[in-house]
């Protein structure tokens, strides 16, 4: 039914949605475009959509220092297939145990889990516990262990599931036939959870491929250089700039920090750094999606 | 339930036949207990004056005075102010164009332009802060951005703008950054509660003759006020909390800004790191958890009166 009012509806959708897509992916195209733009043509005229001289040395550099930034990416996916992987296997086990709430004492486990969620000791003690309790700076334990490795939010999505979508008729035949529990969970519930372990398994992947914040705190650029990953690399470059920039304005004379790469380095440096997740997006993204419906919707 | 009729059918478990199960879930136990618990002990930080050669236990007791330093400060102000504000800006900004683009996705006849526009929308928030800073200087970078050698142009403004340095224009960029990057996972939300709303209502609407508009405001919204509430509760909660990258990323720390863009979390982070006061940044850490605390379960009460399938715990 062709109405007036339905008309003016699609197109006034398409227009506000066009904008919103729009403002997201332009960003993305004007920083691929300005890794492609020659240098001293952007010092000059700046980023632009349309640059009046392109070139691939921001590229030729990266394949240059390949062993700093190629070594950084390979910290990123191992710490990210660690983390990922011991993560889903702390998380599941301890999501199915909390889901079995006529076994003594899970109900209070899982109000441990959930008041994590709203108390926080904060990054003072945090900081002051995992460096001075458990001695993890410069270590790769300080990308892996700190916040990611189980996450509160993802175990309940996981108990979740357990509990509803897995009939417990199918546990109770597979206990009749002799089964244990740990044989229960591994043949029974784990295959049947497949798609709920992809969702946690890419948010929490996600996660570790982004993180810059361990990096930052617990690793120092004399002792633990060697665990940077790619984003701490691009958190230490923007430091770096920073840096120069207030030693420069304040006359400071001589200055400590390294000489930062141009701009246009940066920007390739940083699609890099994206290109995976951009490449795989697709790919995964009904993953994504479930997992963001599954928690944000009450049941 | 079906759990609950396992109950009843075992009232007489015996708790040591259900030892796999404490096996599952000690690792997880541990983890919570370095990663979550034993901080909480830390907070005790706040109330000494910590002397490193002493250790936690042996530093002296400084009872309030920490806290009372801290708020003699213009800072403890400002970071408070900086922090309540962005969070309410985001919640209302970043709500409405959630509901927004919910409605007009959902209202969206090709179901091929509704996946393409969600897949772009939810694009930013798959990126880190840091990448984001990138996006951002990109546009505002002093010498080299769009916005000063070509939008400003194109816009016969003639001089250039130290973005970078200019204090007074953050409060926007901050809100609209934060909302492109927030949008497609808040959208998502709610896009699949306004899906849950059955067809018959509208139908029913239709015929009595109401407007698109009256559709919306008088089905879909009344509709999609249990998610909204969920959320709400969720950022009140949060009220004292700040996305760290947001604040320090992408505003690349910069010194001339911090009037309007320091959030607590950048001056917890700034004390510890970088000044090494351990007094002050914890203070304000504790002073944010325990705020923090506090709402969330007030939020939760309250909610729990009005409408408690919504409620969180």
């Amino acid at each position: 039914m062709k109405t007036r009012e339905y008309k003016v509806t699609q197109v006034l959708a398409h227009i506000i949605c066009l904008l919103f897509s729009i403002s997201a992916l332009l960003p993305f195209i004007l920083m691929t475009i300005g890794s492609f733009t020659d240098d001293t043509w952007a010092s000059l005229y700046g980023f632009t959509f349309f640059p009046g001289e392109w070139s691939l040395d921001a590229y030729r550099y990266i394949i240059m220092k390949w062993e700093v930034i190629g070594k950084a990416y390979l910290m990123t996916i191992i710490v990210t297939l660690i983390g990922t992987s011991v993560s889903l296997v702390l998380s599941t086990l301890f999501a199915y145990g909390i889901s079995k709430t006529g076994v003594k004492g899970m109900k209070v486990i899982s109000f441990l889990l959930i008041f994590t969620m709203l108390f926080n000791g904060g990054l003072v003690s945090t900081y002051y516990s995992y460096v001075r309790i458990w001695g993890i700076k410069d270590t790769i334990w300080a990308l892996i262990v700190p916040g990611h490795l189980m996450n509160a939010f993802n175990v309940v999505l996981l108990r979740n599931y357990f509990t509803n979508s897995i009939p417990a008729s199918l546990e109770e035949a597979a206990k009749i036939d002799g089964a244990s529990i740990f044989k229960s969970f591994l043949s029974v519930v784990l295959p049947l959870s497949k798609p709920i372990l992809a969702t946690v398994g890419l948010m929490t992947g996600l996660g570790y491929w982004n993180d810059w914040q361990n990096g930052l705190y617990y690793l120092s650029a004399r002792n633990g250089s060697q665990y940077y990953t790619i984003q701490i690399i691009l958190n230490n470059i923007n430091e770096n700039v920073t840096a120069l920039t207030q030693a420069i304005t304040s006359n400071i004379g001589a200055v400590n920090a390294v000489k930062p790469p141009s701009v246009t380095i940066r920007m390739a440096i940083a699609v890099v750094g994206i290109l995976p997740i951009v490449i795989a997006y697709p790919f995964f993204q009904r993953y994504f999606v479930k997992g963001i419906t599954l928690g944000g919707v009450k049941e | 339930m079906k759990t609950s009729e396992t109950i009843k059918i075992k009232s007489k478990r015996k708790w040591y036949r259900d030892w796999p199960y404490y096996l599952m879930v000690l690792p997880g136990l541990l983890y919570l207990f370095v990663n979550n618990y034993l901080p909480m002990f830390g907070i005790v930080i706040a109330f000494k004056k910590l002397d490193f050669s002493k250790g936690i236990f042996g530093s002296d007791w400084a009872g309030l005075n920490n806290f009372k330093f801290l708020f003699r400060t213009k800072d403890a102000w400002t970071i408070t102010r900086n922090t309540i504000c962005y969070n309410i800006a985001f919640f209302l900004m970043g709500t409405i164009a959630a509901i927004l683009l919910a409605i007009l996705i959902s209202e969206l006849r090709s179901k091929r332009l509704s996946k393409l526009y969600q897949t772009i929308v939810l694009l930013p928030f798959l990126m880190s802060w840091v990448v984001v800073s990138y996006l951002v200087f990109a546009f505002l970078s002093a010498d080299t951005g769009f916005v000063n050698n070509t939008l400003l142009r194109i816009l016969g403004i003639d001089k250039m703008i130290n973005w970078y340095a200019t204090k007074e224009y953050w409060p926007f960029i901050l809100v609209f950054v934060y909302v492109l990057k927030s949008v497609g996972y808040s959208m998502i939300i709610y896009l699949s509660s306004i899906v849950g709303i059955s067809q018959d209502y509208y139908e029913a609407a239709r015929i009595d003759g109401a407007s698109k508009l009256k559709q919306i405001r008088y089905i879909t919204l009344p509709l999609i006020k249990p998610t909204f509430i969920t959320l709400f509760i969720l950022s009140v909660g949060q009220v004292f909390r700040s996305d760290f990258g947001l604040f320090y990323q992408v505003t690349k720390n910069s010194g001339p800004l911090y009037e309007y863009t320091r959030t607590i979390d950048v001056y917890v982070y700034q004390a510890l790191m970088k000044n090494s006061d351990y007094s002050m940044s914890s203070a304000a850490s504790v002073y944010q958890s325990i705020i923090g605390f506090v709402l969330i379960v007030l939020a939760n009460q309250f909610i729990k009166k009005y409408q408690a399938s919504s409620a969180l715990f």
